[in-house]
């Protein structure tokens, strides 16, 4: 089997732009979704920390839920559910704009907060009680106990599996495509069948998407190695 | 709503559950099920070997393993569908069924996140039982696959339920090239009701939810049963579990 390989195909027409706005997608729909995971999962992680029976029962089915549905299906019934149950002039407004970015934007944000939420959690919990004890005995309030003493290390604790996370939710970004955003996946597909240059399409857009995750691997390494604990 | 639910379960628990079987291929949860669990049985051997391969003491199996390990934890699933896709045709000259895709796609993925929790299972085996078994004049293989090996798997057995669970969750992706499992069949529905997608999408994620949180609990129950065993005392987190099943 041999294949010749022609780049430069992928320069003709318009596929630069569509390959462009399929990552500028990509990367706005990473963002947000990181930021609302983030928001949220800290959110949930206090929540359940208050040893409220209640709120840690929320909490706790939000985060099965979440974990144990894929990702696709959340998102196909923010796509395709959600807005039915919404009055008829919100379903419009919905429709006219493009509420496929931002139904991708929430079901991937809530799925991951889920995840990052129980990262969070394991991370506090590996602090001892005796550190918010004596961070009280000195003084502090809850609050400056909480921020001053135990999130740095706890953060510390939690950082690999945030790293990990991230990378997840940069790679589940691909599955808007079910619902028709126009992210990378999405552009490989339309490139690929107009161009029917077929491997050097998901050649490109593989290693685009790998060199991204390897960055965000390797930035998280950095941070690691930034806050470890020196010891001799 | 919850009426609807139970309508739209009433009338297509079979369509849900087997597909079209009798009178055409089989399909649903019963696809589901099957892409899963040919697919971590397939994908287990080859984590073996990535993982001997990520430890072994050349360094040329190290990186190659490595490599291999990090392309695969770096692209998205729906990638490697496409890829699985394309290019299995072209290498063998015939085309393959949306099945096939999916499950050569399922075990290449799997293969190399089990790598980890299985490389995982064998780094926490400590080292005496290696030093042990070589002066007792045991060979690499033997001391492998007789003492180490062993050991690691039953520790690393409630991972390894959750990996199963992610797989679950990944074979909804079969949905993207219309392989016939559970999401697929849900949207079939979908399609002939039109009206009702709520109630059907809220039922297909109870569906996965009820499947997958059962398998969750039983990977928490081994845990809690295994690190008992091992320490005689209870288990401390659930952090192992939690963060493998993190895929898809």
């Amino acid at each position: 089997m041999s294949i010749k390989l022609d780049f430069s195909v992928l320069l003709r027409e318009d596929y630069p732009r569509l390959i462009i706005e399929g990552v500028a997608t990509m990367l706005q729909l990473t963002g947000y979704a990181w930021l609302l995971a983030m928001a949220l999962g800290i959110l949930l992680a206090l929540l359940r920390m208050t040893r409220n029976r209640w709120a840690e029962r929320v909490v706790a089915v939000y985060v099965e839920y979440h974990q144990n549905v894929p990702m696709l299906v959340q998102i196909l019934l923010w796509y395709f559910g959600v807005p039915t149950l919404l009055p008829d002039a919100m379903q419009l407004w919905f429709n006219q704009r493009h509420s496929e970015f931002l139904f991708a934007i929430i079901a991937v944000g809530m799925c991951m907060s889920a995840y990052i939420s129980e990262s969070l959690r394991s991370g506090i919990r590996a602090i001892p009680t005796a550190q918010m004890e004596a961070a009280r005995a000195h003084g502090l309030s809850y609050l400056k106990a909480s921020r001053l003493v135990i999130l740095p290390q706890a953060l510390r604790i939690a950082l690999p599996t945030l790293v990990s996370h991230s990378v997840l939710l940069f790679k589940n970004t691909s599955l808007a495509m079910a619902i028709g955003v126009a992210e990378l996946t999405y552009a490989t597909r339309e490139i690929e069948s107009q161009s029917f240059h077929t491997i050097e399409t998901y050649l490109l857009t593989t290693a685009i998407y790998l060199g991204i995750s390897l960055l965000i691997m390797a930035g998280g390494a950095a941070l690691e190695n930034h806050y470890r604990i020196k010891t001799r | 709503m919850i009426t609807d639910i139970f309508h739209i379960l009433q009338d297509n628990w079979l369509l849900l559950l087997i597909g079209q079987y009798p009178n055409g291929p089989l399909g649903g949860l019963a696809i589901t099920l099957l892409l899963s669990v040919a697919g971590l049985a397939l994908a287990f051997p080859v984590s073996v070997l990535l993982a001997l391969g990520r430890i072994s003491p050349f360094a040329m199996l190290r990186a190659s393993a490595a490599a291999i390990i990090y392309t695969v934890r770096g692209v998205p699933l729906v990638m490697f569908i496409f890829w699985v896709y394309f290019f299995v045709p072209l290498l063998i000259g015939t085309t393959i069924s949306g099945f096939t895709t999916m499950l050569v796609t399922v075990v290449l993925y799997e293969a190399a996140y089990l790598a980890e929790v299985i490389r995982a299972g064998i780094e926490g085996i400590s080292r005496g039982q290696t030093e042990a078994s070589r002066a007792l004049g045991m060979g690499y293989g033997q001391t492998m696959f007789k003492i180490v090996l062993p050991q690691a798997l039953y520790n690393m057995l409630p991972a390894m339920v959750s990996q199963f669970v992610s797989t679950i969750k990944e074979t909804s992706l079969g949905y993207v090239i219309s392989v016939n499992e559970l999401t697929f069949a849900a949207n079939q529905i979908n399609s002939t009701l039109l009206t009702k997608p709520f109630p059907v999408f809220i039922m297909l994620a109870l569906i996965y939810f009820v499947l997958c949180s059962m398998l969750t609990q039983l990977a928490r129950w081994l845990e809690r049963r295994i690190s008992k065993r091992r320490t005689g005392k209870p288990a401390i987190s659930t952090t192992a579990v939690n963060a493998v099943t993190a895929a898809a």
